[in-house]
């Protein structure tokens, strides 16, 4: 018994590996790239259309010298996007509908909306 | 000023309720101020530099260094949680009770709290780094309002260190009988939503498939915007739209450790008998 609780851990810790390392297996690559542009604190699109039931892959270039943070609870997702740099994001496969995000550093101007069609 | 305090306040509370539920969990040990001191620190610290070099990490592994460095600090907080729960469920109660001798529970406890502070650390470096990289955001961009924007970010910090300090002080108040009980609870679902959060930024990644998503859509009865719904993901990792997968690596989670700590406490008791 004792052996088993100090064991523990370690069999934790392979579990989370092979979970890491198995599931890859399945993934397939993404369906197709979209690109959004960050400037002067707005998404352009503000609108982007996307395919219902396929991966995505978004390029999000920030043209601004600040940072931002891509942030859509509707998506799950949120990353930071140092400024001048870009940056990917994977979304999908998704039900059709309207799936909005922001720039969480400047919400009041960084809106936009993923349709899925 | 007020959106400002809202986005520092979201970024600080979830870092808060853990030092808050780690201090209360903690607070037999001996010495443990100064090993929390040491890795709220030793985040503050940390978050700076991952600040500074968020460039460097974002484009490491082909732009996805990003997700992986949050999902493997994620993941190493999953772990040493999991080992404070399990050692907590065999030295917890004899800590409490006094009834080892001083020397042993000492040098049990610095193991233990050095465990914890990585955790602290590593909570602080996280939520920390964002708000360095918002804060840093607004005091470059000159605009007028910038003196304005930075109160809203003082008050959004005490806010959440205010929260935090909350849950301290109201799980001090849970009487000794139940008290390690409670926060080994508390503890086992802040791993598992820790879990269920590094699932999400690998499935971003593209790294893992997020199976069936979303699982539910409750984001209309509560949102995760809302402060019930932020304090819930801070306190269980209640996510308004999770994937299978991230319902996996929590479930995973919680069984696990809820299996160690129930092992841990069986050898102690029939350890105990043996004497």
């Amino acid at each position: 018994m004792k052996t088993a609780a100090k064991d523990f851990p370690r069999s934790l810790g392979f579990a989370y590996i092979m979970l890491i390392l198995l599931a890859p297996i399945q993934v397939l690559g993404a369906d197709g790239e979209y690109s959004l542009v960050i400037q002067e604190h707005r998404f352009q699109p503000a609108e982007l259309t996307i395919p219902a039931g396929k991966k995505v892959k978004l390029l999000i270039e920030n043209r601004d010298a600040t940072p931002e943070e891509f942030e859509s609870h509707a998506l799950n997702r949120e990353k930071v996007i140092p400024g001048k740099s870009s940056a990917s994001i994977f979304i999908g496969p998704l039900k059709p509908g309207r799936y909005p995000f922001v720039g969480e550093f400047n919400e009041k101007t960084a809106k936009g909306v993923i349709i899925v069609q | 000023m007020f959106g400002t305090a809202v986005i520092v306040f979201r970024e600080v509370l979830e870092a808060a309720v853990l030092i808050g539920i780690v201090a209360a969990a903690t607070r037999s040990i001996p010495g443990r101020n100064r090993w929390l001191a040491a890795g709220l620190m030793a985040g503050l610290g940390g978050a700076g530099l991952v600040a500074a070099s968020a460039d460097a990490i974002g484009s490491l592994a082909s732009g996805i260094g990003q997700e992986l460095f949050n999902a493997l600090v994620l993941g190493v907080a999953v772990l040493m949680l999991a080992w404070h729960n399990i050692w907590m469920a065999s030295h917890g109660a004899e800590l409490a009770a006094g009834a080892r001798a001083v020397g042993s529970a000492i040098r049990d406890g610095k193991r233990e709290c050095s465990v914890l502070m990585v955790v602290v650390g590593l909570a602080v470096l996280r939520e920390g780094s964002e708000t360095v990289l918002f804060v840093y955001g607004i005091a470059a961009s000159e605009a007028s309002g910038t003196p304005s924007l930075l109160t809203g970010g003082l008050v959004g910090l005490l806010l959440g260190v205010s929260v935090g300090y909350a849950i301290y002080a109201g799980l001090l108040r849970i009487p000794l009988r139940w008290f390690f009980a409670a926060t080994g609870v508390l503890v086992l679902l802040l791993a598992a939503g820790m879990a269920s959060q590094a699932a999400r930024y690998l499935i971003q990644a593209d790294l893992l498939p997020s199976l069936a998503a979303p699982l539910w859509d409750t984001s209309n009865a509560l949102p995760e915007s809302s402060i019930p719904g932020m304090l819930l993901h801070s306190l269980i990792g209640y996510d308004a739209r999770p994937s299978g997968m991230q319902m996996i690596f929590y479930m995973t989670a919680l069984v696990l450790i809820a299996s160690g700590m129930k092992l841990a406490n069986r050898s102690v008791a029939a350890l105990r008998r043996d004497q």
